[in-house]
């Protein structure tokens, strides 16, 4: 999932300045879940605005927001207020504030700030546990992704860094290759840190400006 | 080959000590300090923007001291540049002369004064040291060709004091094999926890040059139990230095003490005098060094 955070509401309104009808865009999933971008968080935003002196001229939750063909069918039914809008402000992560903007063809500011690939501890926890680097390892480190857990991403191991087990970044934070090494020691594969040979990132994977884009296969890869 | 190198393969015991650039390019206080050091030590380690501050390059300093007759240790964390500038940088040191490289992941950017850059990490220091290998072997990280090839004395670090220690000498054994020539050691209080280090890395084959923090106050030595990963001063040193009438005298008398009980386990010592170079000299007197 997708954690967002709301922007703060003065950031909000200094990007809305000189425009007075503005058309609000939540998001039913991960927006929802994070509490930035729901029918909740819509409404109080909404009021919010215009206690602010904006005119809302109206607001949809998408399902979700970073669908095209949803924001398109969505956007169709509400186009009149839409038109009349100076701009959509949407609740959502950056790829939904994208996608609002491509299906209405209107200005669009983001609400949230857009933070990282989120698991769910608990409710209204997260953590990010993967960084999508498109190269998988964690069939070698024990389940426990060195590249996100690890605060320098290191692959061959720890730093020198770590005191009493936590990472020399922060205290508070378990250092991830005293992670994957309790728990490579546990399931009997401690061997395999030792035989692996040593790895190099491929950032080509990952990095700008690839046009990251995907087209589903039918079927299991060969 | 380094002076370093030739001590290490003599058998001699190996002095090394370090400085670090200013911020600023004002050297005349940094060639200052190195100056009590020369004739008196093998090598100079030069620090690459230690904790993540921004200061003069390592490099550049490096062929300053060079340029004095010092001879330097290069070192290069991962931190701040990708395998191009890396690589780079240690075709340059080379062609400039330097040979000695210490290679360091580094420390993460958020500790020191631009808390706001991009942490690279695109390399770690056993692939750092793999790709100093490779380019001695005449081939850049992508398979290119050299046009000539340069050759150095490797180097890394170990922590005697990092638990869990397995874990540590999993990559420390990683470092070997990556092509690490000799280890310097974060600093030494307690010789029973060093011996203990030196039994679990003597299947290594390589030399180990054991780190030296010279205390300035009681006060210091509490920072470093705090704040520096692996470094642990015994409650009876900090009590030392408390009471001590002359910090200096004391301090040197707590370095010569631990110095003396670990020189027949190591090859060598590294002195981090960080500012009191002026003092080394009456260290290494009292060592007969
Ligand atoms: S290695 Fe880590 S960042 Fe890469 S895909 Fe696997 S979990 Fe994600
Ligand atoms: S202390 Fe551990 S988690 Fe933190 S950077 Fe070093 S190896 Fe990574």
């Amino acid at each position: 999932m997708i954690i967002t955070k709301q922007r703060l509401f003065s950031e909000i309104l200094d990007s809305l300045v000189g425009e007075k009808t503005v058309f609000l865009v939540g998001c039913g999933e991960c927006a929802t879940v994070c509490q930035t971008g729901g029918e909740d968080e819509v409404k109080a935003l909404s009021e919010r605005l215009q206690q602010a002196g904006k005119i809302i001229s109206g607001s949809v939750v998408l399902e979700p927001a970073c669908n095209l063909l949803e924001a398109k069918r969505q956007f169709r039914k509400y186009r009149d207020l839409i038109e009349q809008s100076d701009s959509l402000l949407a609740m959502s992560c950056g790829g939904g504030a994208q996608i609002a903007q491509e299906a209405s063809g209107k200005i669009v500011h983001p609400a949230n700030e857009s933070l990282f690939l989120g698991t769910v501890k608990r409710f209204g926890q997260f953590e990010e546990y993967c960084s999508m680097c498109g190269d998988c390892v964690l069939d070698t480190t024990g389940g426990i992704c060195p590249i996100t857990r690890c605060s320098k991403g290191l692959l061959n191991g720890p730093c020198g860094g770590s005191q009493a087990e936590k990472c020399e970044v922060d205290s508070e934070k378990d250092c991830g290759w005293v992670m994957i090494y309790k728990r490579l020691k546990e399931i009997g594969k401690l061997a395999s840190l030792i035989s692996t040979s040593e790895r190099l990132r491929d950032h080509s994977r990952t990095v700008k400006p690839a046009n990251r884009q995907l087209t589903r296969d039918k079927g299991v890869k060969k | 080959m380094t002076a370093l190198q030739q001590a290490l393969s003599k058998g001699e015991f190996a002095v090394t000590a370090e400085v670090a650039p200013p911020k600023g390019i004002d050297v005349t206080e940094m060639l200052e300090h190195v100056e009590h050091l020369r004739g008196r030590v093998h090598a100079v380690n030069v620090t690459d923007q230690q904790s993540s501050v921004m200061r003069l390059g390592s490099l550049a300093t490096c062929v300053l001291l060079k340029q004095v007759g010092i001879e330097p240790v290069f070192q290069l964390t991962t931190r701040d540049r990708n395998r191009i500038a890396l690589q780079s940088d240690l075709l340059s040191a080379y062609a400039l002369g330097i040979e000695n490289v210490l290679c360091l992941t580094g420390d993460y950017i958020t500790l020191g004064d631009h808390p706001q850059a991009k942490p690279v990490f695109d390399l770690d220091s056993i692939t750092l040291l793999s790709v100093a290998r490779r380019l001695q072997d005449g081939y850049d990280l992508a398979g290119n060709k050299l046009e000539g090839s340069p050759r150095f004395h490797l180097g890394a670090v170990a922590t005697p004091g990092y638990e869990p220690i397995d874990l540590q000498l999993l990559k420390l054994k990683k470092k070997v094999e990556a092509g690490a020539q000799f280890f310097q050691t974060q600093a030494v209080y307690d010789p029973a926890v060093f011996a203990r280090f030196i039994d679990q890395v003597k299947d290594f084959k390589v030399p180990v040059i054991a780190g030296i923090i010279l205390l300035k106050s009681a006060g210091m030595a509490a920072f470093l139990n705090k704040n520096i990963a692996g470094v642990n001063v015994p409650d009876p040193i900090i009590t030392e230095m408390k009471g001590a009438k002359d910090k200096v005298t004391t301090s040197i008398e707590i370095a010569a003490r631990i110095i003396r009980a670990i020189k027949d386990l190591c090859q060598g010592v590294h002195i981090m005098s960080l500012g009191w170079e002026r003092h080394v000299p009456a260290l290494l007197d009292a060592l007969r060094l």
